[in-house]
């Protein structure tokens, strides 16, 4: 039961980052591939009717978490305190960028909102790597489960890191570019002519700085949990994420060059998931591992909910999700198809 | 200001606080604008298609700060109050769960097709995606008044060894008597906030002599809610609610009420200061035995006073507590007499040309507000000593390890940030209600709305 909701939650954070992702990577390209204001009101109507919906999984996610295992969720959330609330204000700057923008007439009112969704979504991006980063690295855990991580101690990897050090810095910039590859290839889908153009030239430049990057990133999580290959080599089968990840990046590229800018977007969803599915498995059951003292690691056994609650909480979430999914649907359906700047309808 | 529970207590007030601003006005506005499109329909009348569009946009920019605040909330049972999550998660995990997968999903979608939509949809799939905007927000405020009546009053749970909450019966959590009685009362102080401020853009453009066709619509609709919420905000819930308080949480009851000693025949206290070291009333203005009858029926009952309860269990602010209270009877109370007298006037046709009616209608406009609330202050102030009522205290629940100074650090992030939002608001607001309703009349022609 545990490890269901283990996977259910894996999946609806995968389900976040690959769908809010695309409009934070439309925020940190915006300012570079969209430059006139036409342009912009064309990259933002792309993610208009879709980024509220997209960032509730955040919510939605967050919910599921502190139903399933409410020790995890208390202990991560107080312990990344500062970064937490760092992230709500730039929830707060993303949104108000996307939406406030429209409603004045002036270049100042629009660049400084501009400003706003790009800065905000790009320093977004850098903080949910670094978070995930930090998980996969662990932090020091105290006997009774909590802890308090510091924005920094000493950048390095020891048994009291902070939470930013040279390997969640990685972590962030493997997602502030992967993000920003994976928000290019959204608006090449959603764009034609010179925003077309200039996506999936930034696509194209993103592309060797992405592999170095991501390359780094597993050498650099080899290096600070070593035991995240004991999952693979006791289920070889695994071993499939990591050849996804490599036919994802690959696909990427190849699509693109190709002209066909929704298959090069549906491989960057690919190099999302098994990015996100890799970290996930190699970390299960540990949700939370702790640095000075194993035994004091956060699994999905010591903190999940009764058996009873976990076991109904299923059918209503499984019901609810077939519900949102169906949502999901209608609204990609009936906003399908190429943006154009003359588009009526973005009716603030 | 390095005492972490008083900080992490003033971040929760301060930040869900300027929260419920804006949801009370969404919550509210959503019926009414189903009611506009309805009647748009069935009399086949574009007036009302365009007041529709119109109380869109203000829904939409309340909409915005209401995701932007609300999402802090979230977070912050985890921030700021670790052990309580870890506690009580096993329980209230599964209300906020289901707010996020039933009514946050279901509310973003159908709100962006209701804004983008329109020419999209035909004029019942845009009318139904506005009912699923209405229907998504009052789920929301479902599940959040259910995992705060459970606070209020624990039902459905049982304990694990490690001291743990953990569900018994989830149905039970759902219909908890408290959580119905709040919710009623909840949401019809919600549609008074939408009906009032309907009724005060339209008295106010009525006074301007601009856009008059539809501030006529705007003041009829809103004072024809606000005359039946109004009502009903007082009687059944409020009564019902007091009544069920007093039963289960008479310390609060009696706190709120300013009862020091118990009495047969207990008079109610409109008015005066309490001073809580000489335990009394200050300068009171009471209405005899009064209270036994609102609480029981009867002018003899007996209604129990803070002396039959251990110190240590009065609530922790007894005079914000009584303010809260006295503040949100008394302007529930001046609702009805104002919408009383509107709705007579209406139903006479004088309405429209009573200017002195129409000003009180347009400065009324922050009261619900401040009643709403006083409301919730009402119901959280006087919870206290505790945080899930006679099990767990406040104390006990807030997160020990985030220190007083990191604390405060992101208390005052919080409110730089909020005051900007405050003022983009505002801004945002007083532009939408000076260019009127209108200037819809370019869009249906085709005009680009983009510079809107």
């Amino acid at each position: 039961m545990e490890t269901l909701w283990f996977a259910l939650v894996a999946i609806m954070i995968t389900a976040y980052v690959i769908l809010d992702g695309f409009d934070l990577g439309a925020g940190i390209l915006h300012l570079v591939i969209a430059r006139t204001d036409e342009e912009r009101r064309t990259v933002i109507r792309t993610i208009g009717p879709v980024w509220d919906g997209n960032e509730v999984f955040l919510l939605a996610g967050g919910g599921t978490l502190f139903f399933a295992f409410p020790a995890l969720y208390a202990a991560s959330f107080s312990g990344f305190y500062l970064p937490l609330c760092i992230v709500l204000w730039l929830l707060i700057g993303r949104a108000i960028g996307i939406e406030f923008r429209h409603h004045v007439d002036s270049r100042v009112w629009t660049d400084f909102f501009d400003g706003c969704f790009c800065i905000s979504s790009a320093l977004l991006a850098i903080f949910f790597g670094a978070a995930l980063g930090n998980i996969v690295r662990g932090v020091a855990i105290n006997k009774d489960g909590t802890f308090f991580a510091p924005l920094w101690t000493s950048w390095r990897v020891d048994n009291d890191p902070g939470i930013l050090d040279w390997y969640t810095v990685i972590a962030g910039l493997v997602a502030l570019v992967a993000l920003a590859m994976h928000g290019a290839l959204y608006v090449a889908v959603k764009t034609e002519g010179t925003l077309n153009r200039r996506a999936r030239k930034s696509a194209a430049l993103l592309w060797p700085v992405l592999i170095v990057i991501t390359i780094a990133s597993l050498l650099g999580t080899l290096s600070v949990r070593p035991q995240i290959l004991d999952n693979y080599r006791n289920h070889p089968i695994a071993l499939i994420i990591p050849v996804l990840v490599i036919s994802a990046l690959t696909g990427m590229a190849a699509f693109s060059r190709k002209g066909n800018d929704l298959r090069a977007f549906l491989s960057s969803c690919l190099y999302l998931g098994t990015m996100l599915v890799g970290a996930a498995f190699g970390l299960y059951p540990n949700v939370m591992p702790a640095r000075n003292d194993p035994a004091n690691s956060l699994t999905i056994y010591n903190t999940a909910s009764g058996h009873h609650g976990l076991a109904y909480g299923l059918i209503w979430w499984g019901i609810g999700m077939a519900l949102a999914i169906a949502y999901f649907v209608i609204v990609y359906r009936m906003f399908r198809g190429k943006v154009t700047a003359d588009a009526s309808g973005y009716g603030h | 200001m390095d005492d972490a529970l008083f900080i992490h207590r003033l971040h929760f007030a301060f930040t869900i606080t300027f929260h419920y601003l804006f949801p009370q006005l969404t919550m509210g506005l959503a019926p009414l604008i189903v009611v506009l499109k309805t009647i748009a329909i069935r009399r086949n009348d574009d007036r009302y298609n365009q007041a529709a569009r119109f109380w869109a946009k203000i829904f939409a920019i309340n909409f915005v700060l209401g995701v932007v605040t609300g999402i802090p909330m979230e977070f912050q049972f985890g921030t700021n109050w670790a052990q309580f999550s870890k506690l009580t998660g096993g329980v209230i995990g599964q209300p906020l769960m289901a707010e996020g997968i039933y009514s946050f999903f279901l509310e973003s979608a159908f709100l962006g097709l209701f804004l983008f939509g329109e020419q999209r949809l035909s004029k019942w799939a845009h009318w139904g995606s506005a009912f699923m905007v209405f229907l998504g927000s009052w789920l929301s405020g479902y599940f959040i008044i259910v995992t705060d009546a459970w606070m209020q009053h624990p039902v459905g749970y049982t304990r694990a060894a490690d001291g743990s909450f953990q569900v018994a019966s989830f149905w039970e959590i759902l219909t908890n008597p408290w959580a119905l009685l709040q919710y009623s009362h909840n949401m019809s102080g919600a549609v008074i906030t939408g009906s009032f401020v309907m009724a005060a853009v339209g008295a106010f453009y009525l006074l301007e002599r601009k856009h008059e066709e539809q501030a006529r619509i705007f003041v009829r609709v809103g004072v024809v809610a606000g005359v039946i919420f109004s009502c009903i905000q007082v009687f059944p819930t409020g009564d019902l609610h007091g009544k069920y308080m007093a039963k289960h949480q008479p310390a609060t009851t009696a706190a709120m009420e300013g009862l020091w000693k118990t009495e047969r025949g207990a008079g109610l206290t409109i008015m005066g200061q309490p001073d809580v070291e000489k335990q009394r009333i200050d300068n009171p203005l009471v209405v005899n035995k009064m209270l036994s009858f609102l609480i029981y029926g009867t002018t003899v009952a007996e209604v129990q006073g803070l002396d039959k309860v251990p110190k240590e269990d009065w609530p922790t602010n007894i005079p914000l507590l009584y303010y809260s209270y006295h503040v949100m009877a008394g302007l529930g109370t001046a609702f009805i007499g104002i919408m009383v007298v509107a709705t007579f006037l209406l139903w006479r046709k004088k309405l429209f040309a009573s200017r002195w009616m129409l000003w009180i209608l347009m400065l009324a406009l922050p009261f619900p507000y401040i009643a709403n609330t006083a409301g919730w202050m009402t119901a959280e102030i006087g919870r206290q000593p505790w945080l899930v009522y006679g099990l767990l205290r406040t104390q006990h629940g807030f997160s020990a390890n985030v220190s007083a100074g990191n604390g405060l650090f992101t208390l005052i992030g919080f409110m730089g940030m909020y005051t900007v939002l405050a003022i983009l608001f505002l801004f945002l607001i007083s532009r939408v209600i000076a260019r009127g309703p209108v200037l819809e009349e370019s869009i249906a022609k085709g005009t680009p709305v983009s510079a809107v």
